[in-house]
């Protein structure tokens, strides 16, 4: 079995970034099992933990579906909204 | 603001909810504004691909004529999944359908676009490009909304901002969604010459599939895989229950991967071109989520309110969609007429509910979410049994045969003849 790399596949969709406004903001040093639910459950794969144990998360590909809110908003995530109007994800099919 | 500048009615998101409640205000010549935080209706929306047009044809009969729909479903499958293997059930008719009884395949960015311009036609407002903050309240009712330092007031507000209804949680009117009630959705669609694509699938002219996976595309865990076929692209996904996802050995994303990967499906989607890939989260708690639907000057319509439907061979969540928006509509024209909007004057939209199959046919499957969420059976052992009774029946090496009840009783034994004849019992009460 390949192991999925979902930086290609988001590669195709469109996005208009919010460059220097992050409508995500997951918590420093953040409790690994609680963060293991997000590294599972994000469809956009964006939290991931590097080889060195540190965590990467980068709110640029975020597909807005609100999982990593329903599994984490109360423990581990600083901050989680909508991206302004205009701003995010826009599907061209849907 | 004064009164007279007040809009009749106004609507946060334009989905199919939202887009819906629009056009039937409208029409009957409300002041409509709807606000969209995409830049167009449709933008920030996905399903996985099929629309039940029984609600749709009744606010908008003949839609379909001229609606972007893909292809009309004419075929289903249900496959179980092992690994390697695959038990399938096809159906198909050639019955023709009334029109309340067909289902199309549709892409959203499209369909919420097309509906849109029907309720722009009709006389909505629409503002895209702009997110709804808040929602504004005097003395505990709902006057209008507010979006960054602008305010707009209207006699009435319906929330139809989908599954993540941060303004009705700000409310009070919804909890945060919990993890037990939801399901994460991850799809891609895959692009093919419609030739072969109509070749693979058997397919002719509009005709569609629709066909849903159990067992292995979604690890075990409550959920499924599905492809739909629309008219030159497949809409390929898995569909996963988000509680005790961290325990799972695959991540969302892998499962997906894994899911392309089977063999039944491999050969379907080769030489595909992956064109969109998206993510979205399905309500499915069903009654157990069920909010207070109004309050003085709101209601909730839609995903937003968890009117969603996941019966396993199916999800249904667009006819749901419109037919509470239809509800709702209707209440406000109800309530303009004694120019009461409070929680009791928009009473109605409940008892609209109640009498319409939105919330008869949640009650009737009220059991079934915790029924699959507490039965990891039904996603592991019972795919296998199906595909281990069909090996059992096709293999034929040379070794002396078993009557075939000896072979189904030996397969049944792995599970446990009282868990099955439970797990029956209980799967045909929850149904
Ligand atoms: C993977 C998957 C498969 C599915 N399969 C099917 C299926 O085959 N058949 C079926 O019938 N249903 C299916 N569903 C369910 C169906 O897609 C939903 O029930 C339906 O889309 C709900 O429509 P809605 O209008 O209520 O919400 P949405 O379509 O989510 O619309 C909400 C709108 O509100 C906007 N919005 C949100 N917040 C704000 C704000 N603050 N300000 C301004 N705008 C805002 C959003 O941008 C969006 O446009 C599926 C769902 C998923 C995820
Ligand atoms: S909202 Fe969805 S896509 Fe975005 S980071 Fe959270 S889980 Fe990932």
């Amino acid at each position: 079995m390949s192991t999925v790399n979902v930086d290609v596949k988001l590669g195709i969709d469109k996005f208009f970034v919010d460059e220097g406004n992050a409508h995500i903001i997951l918590k420093e040093n953040p409790d690994k099992k609680e963060l293991k639910k997000l590294i599972n459950g994000c469809p956009a794969n964006l939290y991931k933990l590097r080889d060195d144990g540190s965590v990467q998360f980068d709110y640029a590909g975020c597909l807005e579906c609100g999982t990593c809110r329903i599994l984490c908003g109360s423990t581990i995530l600083e901050k989680w909204e909508f991206p302004q109007g205009t701003m995010g994800i826009e599907y061209r099919y849907g | 603001m004064s009164e007279e500048d007040s809009f009749d009615a106004l609507i946060v998101g334009a989905g199919i909810a939202g887009c819906v409640a629009g056009y039937l205000l409208a029409k009957e010549g409300l002041q409509v504004l709807v606000i969209e935080r995409g830049n167009y209706a449709g933008t920030k929306n996905m399903t996985g691909g099929r629309l039940y047009t029984h609600s749709l044809e009744k606010v908008m009969p003949g839609f379909a004529d001229q609606a972007p729909v893909e292809r009309r479903v004419t075929h289903e499958k249900i496959s179980f999944l092992t690994d390697d293997s695959a038990m399938t059930v096809d159906f198909q008719t050639g019955r023709a359908s009334g029109p309340g009884e067909t289902s199309y395949t549709v892409l959203r960015a499209s369909f919420d676009k097309w509906l849109m311009e029907q309720a722009e036609a009709a006389g909505v407002q629409l503002v895209p490009g702009v997110r709804v903050d808040e929602l504004l309240v005097k003395d505990g009712k709902v006057t209008g909304v507010k979006a960054g330092d602008e305010e707009l007031e209207a006699k009435v507000v319906i929330l139809a901002d989908g599954v993540n209804s941060i303004l009705a949680e700000k409310l009070g009117l919804t909890k945060r969604v919990a993890p037990h009630n939801v399901a994460v959705g991850a799809k891609e669609l895959i692009e093919l010459p419609q030739d072969v694509l109509e070749a693979r699938f058997n397919l002719e002219g509009n005709e569609g599939l629709a066909w849903m996976f159990a067992g292995t595309p979604s690890a075990g865990r409550m959920g499924g895989g599905f492809i739909y076929t629309n008219k030159n692209t497949l809409s390929l996904g898995v569909v996963v229950g988000l509680e005790g996802i961290g325990d799972s050995p695959k991540s969302v994303p892998q499962m997906l991967e894994d899911f392309k990967e089977h063999p039944v499906v491999k050969p379907l989607i080769k030489d595909g071109k992956l064109i969109e890939y998206s993510g979205h989260v399905v309500p499915e708690g069903g009654l157990n989520m069920l909010p207070k639907l109004a309050a003085d000057g709101v209601m909730i319509v839609g995903d937003a309110a968890g009117l969603c439907l996941n019966v396993g061979y199916t999800v249904r969540g667009m006819d749901l969609a419109v037919a509470s928006a239809e509800a709702a509509a209707l209440t406000v024209l109800e309530a303009r007429k004694s120019g009461n909007y409070s929680e009791a004057g928009l009473a109605g939209y409940r008892r609209r509910l109640e009498e319409s199959f939105v919330l008869k046919d949640l009650s009737l499957y009220k059991r079934l979410p915790a029924f699959l969420e507490g039965n990891p059976r039904m996603f592991t052992a019972y795919p296998k049994l199906m595909v281990g009774v069909m090996e059992d029946l096709f293999t034929i090496d040379g070794t002396p045969s078993l009557p075939l009840m000896k072979k189904m009783r030996k397969r049944i034994g792995d599970i446990g003849f009282m868990n099955l004849i439970k797990d029956g019992l209980a799967g045909v009460r929850s149904l």
